[in-house]
């Protein structure tokens, strides 16, 4: 499904990422672990095709990221800790402006869906400013799959979220890989980010430094390993 | 995704957020409006020099509010990171810089229509009938190219630190060709001069606007980049 290839990334004289090589099958769950800085959320906008490698090549369902950027795009997904809403308009009209913009059919009634899936039917008609937070990132989760994305990719999506709304994006993901998609999670929390996962990866100074099934090892010995990863390259 | 879907998508979003809260139209007008008190101020109304300094002051107003603006065009989208947003969207880049290039046109369109009728009841300036499509010719073409630049510039500045210092130092310089020929196709047209005297300026005014709205087609990319 995600094929990347030698992926590197200069941002001036720093390299960000170097030399990534990941492949993510159709339907895995692919949890990130990494300290500040490590080039996770950089490596997630590469392959969301939000920014552009500096080396390497991309693969996305067979199709080159070079030549079918749009085709590409609209099957990802992107739930971030920043929600992506214009805080002037009420939910509805969030929702309506990213439908326009993915051609989705139906509108209106997939609105409906997205909104009663996030507990949010009942607001849809008030301004995203007077949201909370949680409200507020419950509704970029009905963004993200508005258009009903074969691939998400999540950054740090428990960011300042109230148990309810971890709850809802809990559901949303466990239903979302129950329906064989892929998903790339980015997290700082150890215990939500195994527990949902059938792969982890550890990134660290921009290099994969572990890449394995979550069975390969009980979660205090990958906890143990990640600190001792962290710790070596300091 | 159809291409023009995606630039109406984002005039349509642009419009509606801004008519919800007006802090852009009502700080452009109000500026443009404090500009044209001042010169009325300024300028005694009845004197025939300032006759001569009329297209100057309009286009003054013109560039100084249309700047309030496009600066805002790429730096309100900073707010919860929404030019990711519309960067994950399937559509092609240059569709955003037209989305907003349209919505920076007519907020200007809005703010004219109120200035510049306000600036001829001000100075007492009887505009000749036949002049007044020559004179919405120009205005558009000139704002056209002010826009085109600008909200290309500001997408160039929108990540840098002072972006608000930094657009119109880096903006003016680029828009002094549409500045000296609006200004002087306008003074011509308000003076009544004969056709083939301003028809040269509207040709550059022209040929500036067909140029900054193609290079963004194949820079526009990069510059989201940087």
């Amino acid at each position: 499904m995600i094929n990347a290839m030698g992926i590197s990334k200069t941002i001036g004289h720093k390299t960000i990422l170097h030399n990534i090589h990941l492949h993510i099958k159709p339907g895995q769950f692919v949890t990130v672990f990494g300290p500040n800085g490590a080039g996770k959320s950089t490596l997630l906008k590469i392959l969301s095709l939000v920014t552009k490698p500096s080396k390497g090549d991309l693969v996305i369902d067979g199709k080159n990221a070079n030549n079918f950027a749009d085709e590409i795009r609209k099957k990802i997904g992107v739930i971030s800790h920043n929600t992506f809403l214009n805080e002037n308009l009420t939910a509805k009209e969030n929702l309506l402006f990213y439908g326009k913009m993915y051609g989705v059919t139906d509108l209106k009634d997939r609105i409906f869906d997205v909104l009663h899936q996030v507990g949010l039917e009942l607001s849809m008609n008030e301004p995203v400013r007077t949201f909370s937070r949680g409200m507020q990132q419950r509704l970029a989760i009905a963004r993200s799959i508005l258009h009903d994305p074969a691939i998400l990719f999540l950054d740090e999506p428990y960011t300042g979220l109230d148990p309810h709304a971890i709850q809802i994006l809990n559901n949303v993901l466990a239903q979302l890989n129950a329906d064989e998609r892929t998903i790339f999670l980015i997290t700082h929390n150890f215990e939500e980010g195994v527990n949902l996962s059938d792969r982890i990866l550890f990134i660290v100074n921009g290099k994969i430094r572990y890449d394995g099934e979550k069975t390969a090892m009980s979660k205090d010995d990958l906890k143990n390993l990640y600190l001792m990863k962290v710790k070596d390259t300091a | 995704m159809n291409f023009f879907s995606g630039i109406s998508a984002i005039i349509w979003k642009d419009l509606k957020a801004e008519f919800r809260t007006k802090q852009l139209l009502s700080s452009m007008l109000i500026f443009a409006v404090l500009t044209l008190i001042i010169f009325v101020f300024a300028f005694d109304p009845t004197k025939d020099v300032v006759r001569q300094v009329f297209p100057g002051m309009i286009w003054v107003c013109i560039v100084f509010a249309g700047v309030l603006g496009v600066n805002r065009s790429f730096v309100s989208e900073k707010q919860n990171d929404c030019l990711t947003g519309i960067l994950l969207a399937p559509i092609n880049r240059t569709a955003i810089y037209y989305g907003k290039t349209g919505g920076n046109l007519i907020y200007m369109a809005i703010v004219e229509v109120i200035a510049l009728p306000l600036f001829a009841v001000l100075f007492n300036y009887n505009i000749p009938a036949a002049s007044i499509f020559p004179l919405i010719l120009v205005v558009f073409l000139g704002t056209l190219g002010f826009i085109a630049v600008g909200t290309f510039l500001a997408a160039l500045t929108s990540n840098a630190r002072s972006s608000e210092i930094l657009l119109p130092i880096i903006l003016f310089p680029v828009m002094v060709p549409v500045i000296l020929s609006a200004v002087q196709a306008t003074g011509a047209i308000l003076s009544g001069a004969q056709t083939a005297d301003w028809v040269s300026w509207l040709k550059i005014l022209t040929a500036f606007d067909v140029i900054f709205l193609t290079v963004p087609v194949l820079l526009f990319e990069y510059v989201l980049e940087v």
